[in-house]
């Protein structure tokens, strides 16, 4: 997910960075009050954490590895503004003394893996909670949740940016068929990463958790069946219309581009047969693979929630 | 937490790139990537030059090429994609080999394959010759907010006291015969990472507090604030500034 050098061209870059520099300067302005005093040991070990498991790196399908970005794991432990300020010093970093990711994209990293991930993280992690009553298990299941989610915001933003500024001719759906279907599987492995360590914070030191801090500390309450379903219906309902929203928008964009101009130069639309135009959904056309491995992704989603659900109800009924 | 810090990226040495002030490396940094991304990609004796440049200053710090190809490796996802490209792209089409070539990909995996590489190369160029704080201190003299700065000072910190804290628990579990390596062993996985970030938070306090009786007060005081020499400046910038008339002249007339 770190964008190199050259991959986009350079006026995206540079509106990209100009963008991202109004972001983390709104999130500063937001948390300087909290980052006065001591916040700003934590917020930096917080960063290092990010740091240590954005080096993890898995392969998800030959020539494309994931990793794990901490956006989510940020926001709830820091809240947002403050999320985007630590994992954008990360972002930085990295750029700087690591050579990970170009200097030029540093603006596009930035909105990718630092704004999107802990806005999208926090909101759905908020959205989640709303409803449900403040236990242990309720924030848990909105931290795997909100974070398995935020990757997938951050590869779907990837794509908009593409569409944008790109630089390749590849057709749009299939980009966006690549990218979310594997950032559902590395968001799975955010959101297992997510709640242990929120979970294992929140036993010890639940005062450090800033998205948990209306919560009453209650180790022996049981998660009853009708509040697990209001849970999976949520997440259902939230997965699908991030399924929708992919499948619908490459070509409300395409036309946007087609209409405009912008960055795209004299591009087929994205029903127009390319080469290889059942490159990432196996022989179905985009808008319908795009849907189908939506919904693989929500069953498969259902079943991981209820396992790991499963997993902490019987560790905190010890 | 002691002295002599340095990373993986660095490269120790005391040549003139060296000794260049931290803020007009990662300026210099900067404006190289700057042009180098705004060359037309069909201007390919513009990169030719780049890579000579880049080559200049890998020469003047001793930084050797092995080193350097092996950190590149980093670009290799994006290598794959971009030769993907002229396979996957759009019309028109050229034949090669038998095989249909689209243009326009062959054009962008290209543009990705050398804009990447001059990108990377100059990024580890700065690492290999810069020490941790002095990137920090350059980054405070180029004006960005004194909390990043801070955040990044502690991360930097407490980097080392992370890993270390997982070194010694990795030990730890395998001392007591238990190595977890599979899927299925994720939970002791998770609680371990869990288990990591609460000890290494409640040492972060206690170094936070020892700084706090020693008269810290929200930034690390800095020792050397003078203006840069003219000449470190002309040194820092030269490359850069080439690039820049480069990409210039190949935007003018390149095409």
């Amino acid at each position: 997910m770190h964008i190199p050098d050259g991959f986009f061209n350079g006026a995206t870059s540079f509106g990209a960075g100009v963008v991202a520099a109004g972001g983390l300067s709104g999130a500063l302005r937001q948390s300087t009050a909290r980052l006065k005093d001591r916040q700003i040991p934590l917020a930096g070990l917080v960063a290092a954490f990010v740091f240590v498991l954005q080096m993890i790196n898995f392969p998800v399908i030959p020539g494309m590895s994931g990793h794990l970005l901490g956006g989510a794991l940020a926001a709830i432990l820091m809240g947002p503004s403050v999320g985007v300020v630590v994992v954008s010093v990360v972002i930085v970093l990295q750029a700087l003394l690591f050579a990970d990711g170009g200097v030029s994209a540093l603006g596009l990293n930035l909105i990718n893996m630092a704004v999107v991930t802990t806005l999208s993280g926090w909101f759905v992690f908020r959205l989640v909670r709303a409803p449900l009553p403040p236990t242990r298990r309720a924030v848990l299941g909105a931290a795997f949740l909100a974070a398995m989610i935020s990757v997938v915001a951050s590869a779907v933003v990837f794509v908009l940016e593409y569409a944008i500024g790109g630089v390749g001719g590849v057709s749009l759906t299939n980009v966006l068929a690549l990218m979310a279907g594997s950032h559902l599987l590395i968001g799975i492995g955010e959101g297992f990463i997510t709640i242990a360590v929120v979970g294992a914070v929140l036993q010890a030191r639940p005062d450090l958790v800033f998205g948990a801090k209306d919560l009453a500390y209650d180790g022996t309450e049981r998660l009853s069946m009708r509040r697990f379903w209001t849970l999976a219906g949520v997440a259902a309902v939230i997965l699908l219309g991030l399924t929708t929203f992919a499948s619908a928008n490459p070509d409300g964009l395409m036309w946007v581009a087609e209409q405009t101009g912008i960055g795209l130069d004299a591009r087929s639309s994205a029903t127009a047969s390319s080469p290889l135009s059942d490159y990432g959904t196996a022989g179905l056309s985009g808008v319908v693979g795009t849907i189908v491995a939506g919904g693989i992704g929500i069953v498969v989603t259902f079943l991981l929630g209820w396992g790991v659900l499963k997993v902490f109800r019987r560790r905190s009924s010890v | 937490m002691s002295g002599g810090h340095t990373h993986a990226l660095h490269v120790h040495g005391h040549s003139v790139v060296h000794k260049l002030p931290g803020h007009l490396k990662v300026a210099g940094l900067v404006l190289f990537v700057a042009a180098v991304v705004a060359t037309p990609a069909r201007a390919i004796w513009a990169f030719g030059l780049y890579a000579a440049g880049l080559a200049v200053v890998a020469g003047l710090a001793g930084i050797p090429v092995r080193f350097i190809g092996k950190r590149m490796l980093i670009e290799v996802p994006f290598l794959l994609f971009a030769l993907l490209l002229p396979f996957v792209g759009e019309a028109p089409y050229v034949s090669l080999a038998g095989m249909r070539i689209s243009e326009a990909g062959l054009l962008a995996a290209w543009t990705i394959l050398a804009k990447a590489s001059c990108g990377v190369v100059a990024s580890i160029l700065l690492a290999a010759t810069t020490e941790i704080p002095e990137i920090l201190a350059g980054m405070n003299r180029l004006r960005v907010p004194t909390a990043i700065v801070a955040i990044a000072g502690f991360m930097v910190r407490y980097l080392e006291v992370i890993s270390d804290e997982m070194g010694r628990m990795r030990v730890a579990m395998a001392a007591r015969g238990y190595e977890p390596k599979m899927f299925w062993q994720i939970k002791a996985l998770a609680t371990s990472a869990g288990a990591l970030f609460i000890r290494s938070y409640e040492r972060g306090e206690r170094v936070y507090l020892a700084m706090v009786a020693r008269g810290f007060q929200g930034t690390m005081p800095t020792t050397d604030d003078s203006p840069a020499a003219a000449v470190d400046i002309m040194r820092a910038l030269a490359i850069p500034a080439m690039a820049g008339i480069v990409a210039v002249l190949a935007l003018v007339g390149g095409r």
